[in-house]
């Protein structure tokens, strides 16, 4: 049960993919999103708690908000 | 009953598989109890790895070209036709040529990659790429004709086939054109998606300092959005915008139509469970090689060894036993580090990569490979 309260317009689960899979599956459904949508990642590597947020600060888009409430991560991007 | 087995591609890990059933399961075929069928739209057997050697001058396409009916066996049905359906319901298979459906028990697809360079904005236009026979052609003659400026490769696209390679071809460049006299007028940078640069940390690790000492620029966390064919600028989704006289890229890639039209998977790849290789959405379907979404590079070690344990897998189904052969993510990869000298990674689901010195020995081993290969799409190594 998700501890956030944001509706995503579009959800990747990358949970159990291999690193870098979870950011590489993110960054390809960023790619192909509208401004102002709002993608979740799922993933279940540790490593995402770093290169998430580290990918997102390159960018214009915005992390607003991660679930770490769960036993995986979930990471909510809105596309700039 | 007869079991129908029906192997979907000719490449790498459907031509090893193809092979491995025709000696496991020779005495079902020689009795009619099983039948194997090769369905493949080219005659011809390729061997991708030799495009990186093609793009230097130094193999032509057609030593990477084989016919598919010299190389599998004659137990073997070698269908040359495109499979235009997957109806994994009433397990058959639509032919472009053929009168009718083909219909199996078994279905094995092996599918490969394809290139999805028009996904990104004047990519088509503004880049060359060795990871096709016409690509590499045309980017051997740029390369052959470059005496100054800045040659980029751009890795654009990923997850996409030998995660080596763009690595190597900017070792091989460096080294290539120091030995030509030209390095010193042409800058060469490497981009890459992520903030290292390549997604294996090991490897990443290693290949970093190596770039550095040889002056090879590097953009981490560039993901290409669009590329200028006039104005030779490359723009990437993180506002970088790179000038260039050269673009290698490194293209999107996708596996086939059809394999997404038929409900198996995102892109044209097939969901499966990465230890038994069954796809996970259809009955009797098993995927391997650049088709399957095991989360390990996209290499033919990869389809070969897959192969083995599909191949294990469906001669105990055949026989009425359960099958118990696994894949454990087991990859080999010889990486060149320049023209004269190469090193060589190992690693499975575990095990993580821990690339050797760089040596001649290891290139040469590359290059023996690269010519023995014939006896792995045989079936005999």
């Amino acid at each position: 049960m998700s501890a956030i309260d944001i509706e995503p317009t579009d959800t990747v689960d990358a949970r159990g993919a291999a690193c870098p899979g979870p950011l590489m599956d993110l960054i390809g459904r960023v790619r192909s999103a509208s401004p102002g949508d709002v993608v979740l990642l799922l993933s279940d590597s540790d490593r995402s708690m770093t290169d998430v947020p580290e990918w997102v600060d390159e960018t214009d888009n915005e992390l607003v908000a991660v679930d770490e409430s769960g036993d995986d991560y979930g990471f909510y991007v809105e596309v700039a | 009953m007869t079991h129908r087995i029906a192997i979907l591609g000719g490449g790498t890990g459907g031509t090893v598989l193809a092979n491995d059933l025709a000696e496991r399961l020779a005495p079902e075929i020689d009795a009619g109890d099983v039948e194997v069928a090769l369905i493949n739209d080219d005659p011809d057997h390729v061997y991708k790895p030799v495009w990186l050697y093609v793009a230097f001058g130094q193999r032509e396409p057609a030593d990477g070209r084989r016919p598919l009916d010299e190389l599998v066996d004659d137990r073997v049905d070698l269908v040359i036709d495109r499979v235009t359906e997957i109806d994994t319901d009433d397990k058959a298979l639509g032919l472009r040529d053929a009168g009718g459906p083909l219909a199996y028990d078994h279905l094995v697809v092996a599918t490969g990659s394809t290139l999805a360079a028009d996904e990104v904005s004047g990519l088509s236009e503004g880049s060359h790429d060795y990871y096709s026979e016409s690509g590499a052609l045309a980017l051997r003659d740029e390369l052959l004709s470059m005496t100054e400026g800045h040659l980029v490769l751009s890795v654009v696209g990923t997850p996409h086939m030998c995660p080596a390679a763009p690595l190597e071809f900017v070792f091989m460049a460096d080294d290539w054109l120091r030995e030509r006299g030209l390095r010193e007028d042409v800058d060469i940078t490497y981009t890459y998606p992520i903030n290292r640069v390549h997604g294996n940390p090991h490897i990443a690790e290693w290949a970093e300092p190596i770039m550095s000492d040889r002056d090879i620029g590097v953009e981490t966390f560039f993901n290409a959005d669009s590329v200028d064919p006039d104005a030779k600028t490359l723009t990437s989704m993180e506002g970088t915008e790179i000038d260039y006289d050269l673009l290698a890229a490194i293209p999107p890639h996708r596996g086939v139509d059809v394999v997404e039209e038929a409900g198996l998977g995102d892109r044209g790849w097939v969901d499966v469970d990465k230890h038994t290789l069954a796809a996970e959405r259809a009955e009797d379907v098993y995927a391997l090689g650049d088709a399957a979404t095991t989360g390990v590079p996209k290499a033919g070690s990869v389809a070969h060894y897959q192969a083995g344990v599909v191949a294990q897998r469906l001669a105990s189904e055949v026989r009425d036993r359960p099958a118990t052969a696994t894949y454990d993510g087991k990859t080999l990869c010889f990486i060149e580090t320049g023209t004269d000298a190469a090193s060589f990674v190992e690693f499975d689901y575990e095990s993580p990569p821990s690339p050797a010195p760089p040596s001649e020995k290891l290139h040469w081993s590359k290059l023996a490979y690269n010519e023995s290969y014939w006896l792995t799409a045989r079936g005999l190594l």
